[in-house]
Formats: C-alpha cells, structure tokens, sequence
C-alpha cells in the first residue's frame, strides 16, 4: 500500500531528525522525550495499521482516524504547554538576572567611587588608566 | 525615630530623560533623608546619565522590563541594602515630593502606605469605564484589607522591610502586576496596608489617555489581574520577619 510507505517514510525521517539534534545536543532530553514518544508512535502506527483500528474499537471510537486527531492534538496541546512553561520560567530567570547585574553594576560604580558617566569631577580618587 | 530610619525612594524612568532631571532635583532638595534610586528601565535615551548628573544613583537594567519589573530590582535593592522604608515615585513628576514625607507616616500604622488621590485632596477626576474600574478594585481591595482603600492604583507607595521582601518575591512585570497584583498579595500574605491623601500634580511629559475604548480595556485588565491575584496560593505570612525586627 502506497500510503503505508509513505507513512514509513514519514515516521522514519522524523525519528532520524530527533536522533541526530538530541545527539548534536541541540535538543534538551527534556523536550526531546515527548517528541521521541511521538516519533515511536509514528513509526508503530505505520508498521502496523490494524493498530489504530483494533485501538478505535477498545475506546469505542467509530472512524479510527477519528482517535488519530484526537491523540494528535493532545500531543501537541502539552508540547505548546510545555514550550509556553519553559519560556514563562526563562523570562522569570532572565528577568532575575537583569535585576541582579544593573545592582552589582551600581555597587560596582559605587564601589570605585564614582560612576562612568558622574565621573568628570576631579576629586575621582580612582586613577584611570 | 524618624532620623534613624534609612529611606529609599525609588524612581523608575523609560525613555524619562525631558522630566527626569527636574523631578531628581526637586526631590532631592525636598526629600532630605531619603537616599533617592533611580531605576533605568532599559531606556534608549539619555534617562540614565540625566538622572546621574541630578545627583541620583542610578540602577541601569540592561533592558526593558517594565514598570513592574523596574520596581522589584528597586525592592530587591532596597532589601540588600538594609533599608528600613522604601516609597516609589513616578519619574514624570505626577506625584508631589512635599507629599513624600506623608506617605512615609503612614507606615507607622501598617506594612504599606499608599498615597491615594481620591481620599479628600486635591482635584482628580474620572469617569466611564475607567471610573467603574476604580471601583470594582475599591471594593475588593477595602473587603481584602479590612480598611478603606479607594485608590489601589495609585504608583505613589511605601513599604516598610517586611513589604520590602515581600515585593522581592513577589512583583509581576505584568500590566497591572505592579499595582493590583503585588498589593493583593501583599495583603494575602498578611501585610497590612493604609491609604494617606495625597494631591496628584498633573504629568509633565506625556499625556494620560482618556479614550473609552482604552478605559474598557483597562476595566477588563483590572477584573483579569484580580481573578488570577484573588486565586492565587497565599504566602505563608510566618516566613516574613515581623515589622521592625531588621532595624
């Protein structure tokens, strides 16, 4: 059957890519895990299409493509909720570290005395080289 | 007493650079024992250098983060610094440095004290949706702090240490966050807050916007920043050093 290879394709391309960033260590394991599941998933479901059908039948799902979109979406629903956490938590971090460098910059200024930009009057005892 | 006490005020500026020079000088020559911060929100203007020559230290971030997040790495300095109080004021001039002082007094009552314009001085006027929004959060926040609070919005507001840590873990960079949401979870968390009068000046750069449909949204945004405040987990209150006991 032309779609089934076709599939196969798919799922093996898809599996191959994954494979070849994790191993880059372009992709953190921990986004990488749910994509991995997806790609196994693929792979399975095109060696074997009497799989969707036989799983359609123990969820009571008539159309067994049916099931397919409904497991698809909700894949990709906790991938985007996953990818939206981990933004939300790196502006917190970066917002964070923003905060931390502008204090120690001031402390640091400070701490010599004056800063860069007050720094025209004579009495600066900081030599500057 | 008062002497003892060391004094922050702080100011956060984006793109400010037309007011902020004269609003540090004039703080400066009213406000005498206060040390004055002014927090660059990332500014592509000449904010940060202004202000400097003003004779203000100047805490650069190094981009912007908006009202909220300028105001936390303010509290967050506050708090490394030892200091006592904190009270921040807007860069444009909008609020009075002669009102600093009273602002000030009413952290003898309570944790926080916000200078609030609708509470008997001054002339401050809205209306319309705006209007309907300032009092679905009076209500709210009065039923929440068990005192009258008709102005929560207010950016004119004291912070005695233990608010000071409170804001460090909790300030919002979003819309709202800085106010609404930072208040109500400083009550949440056990904080006690007062209102003192105060006589808003009107900015002296820029114009407040008066637009109906903006005012809608902003009631929408309010009752938004109030759902998710209202909902949130508490603070354990016992984890907050009780008032007084740093100084």
């Amino acid at each position: 059957m032309t779609s089934q290879l076709v599939f196969g394709v798919v799922a093996v391309v898809v599996a191959f890519v994954l494979f070849r960033l994790l191993r880059a260590g372009r992709i953190r394991e921990k986004y990488a895990a749910l994509w991995i599941l997806i790609g196994v998933g693929i792979i399975a479901l095109a060696a074997w299409p009497g799989l969707m059908v036989e799983l359609s039948h123990l969820f009571g799902v008539a159309v067994p493509s049916n099931l397919l979109f409904f497991a698809a979406i909700l894949l990709l629903l906790g991938v985007a909720l996953h990818l939206s956490l981990e933004a939300s938590k790196l502006e917190d971090e970066v917002r964070t570290l923003a905060e931390h460098v502008a204090i120690i910059r001031a402390d640091l200024d400070a701490a010599r005395g004056a800063g860069p930009a007050a720094s025209d009057d004579e009495t600066d005892p900081e030599p500057r080289g | 007493m008062t002497s003892t006490l060391r004094r922050l005020v702080i100011m956060p500026a984006w793109n400010e650079e037309a007011v902020v020079g004269a609003t540090v000088t004039e703080l400066l020559r009213t406000v005498a024992d206060a040390d004055l911060l002014v927090v660059d929100d990332g500014s592509t203007d000449a904010t940060a250098s202004v202000a400097r020559d003003a004779g203000a230290r100047v805490l650069v971030l190094p981009f912007n983060l908006g009202v909220g997040g300028a105001l936390r790495a303010g509290f967050v300095y506050a708090w490394e610094h030892g200091y006592d109080q904190a009270i921040q004021v807007d860069a444009d001039g909008q609020h009075d440095p002669a009102e600093v002082e009273a602002v000030f007094a009413g952290l003898e009552r309570a944790d926080i004290s916000i200078g609030a314009r609708f509470a008997g001085a001054g002339d401050y006027q809205v209306r319309g949706p705006r209007a309907w929004a300032m009092k679905l959060l009076s209500a709210v926040f009065t039923r929440a702090a068990g005192v009258r609070l008709t102005d929560v919005t207010s950016g004119f507001r004291a912070a005695n240490r233990r608010a000071i840590l409170q804001y460090t873990r909790h300030y919002p960079a979003e819309y709202l966050g800085d106010t609404v949401d930072s208040l109500l979870t400083a009550i949440r968390a056990g904080l006690t807050v007062v209102q003192v009068p105060v006589a808003m000046r009107p900015r002296q750069g820029g114009e407040p916007s008066h637009a109906p449909w903006k005012a809608a949204v902003y009631l929408l945004r309010s009752a938004f920043a109030l759902l998710i405040a209202m909902t949130r987990e508490r603070t354990p209150a016992r984890e907050l050093p009780r008032t007084g006991a740093a100084a």
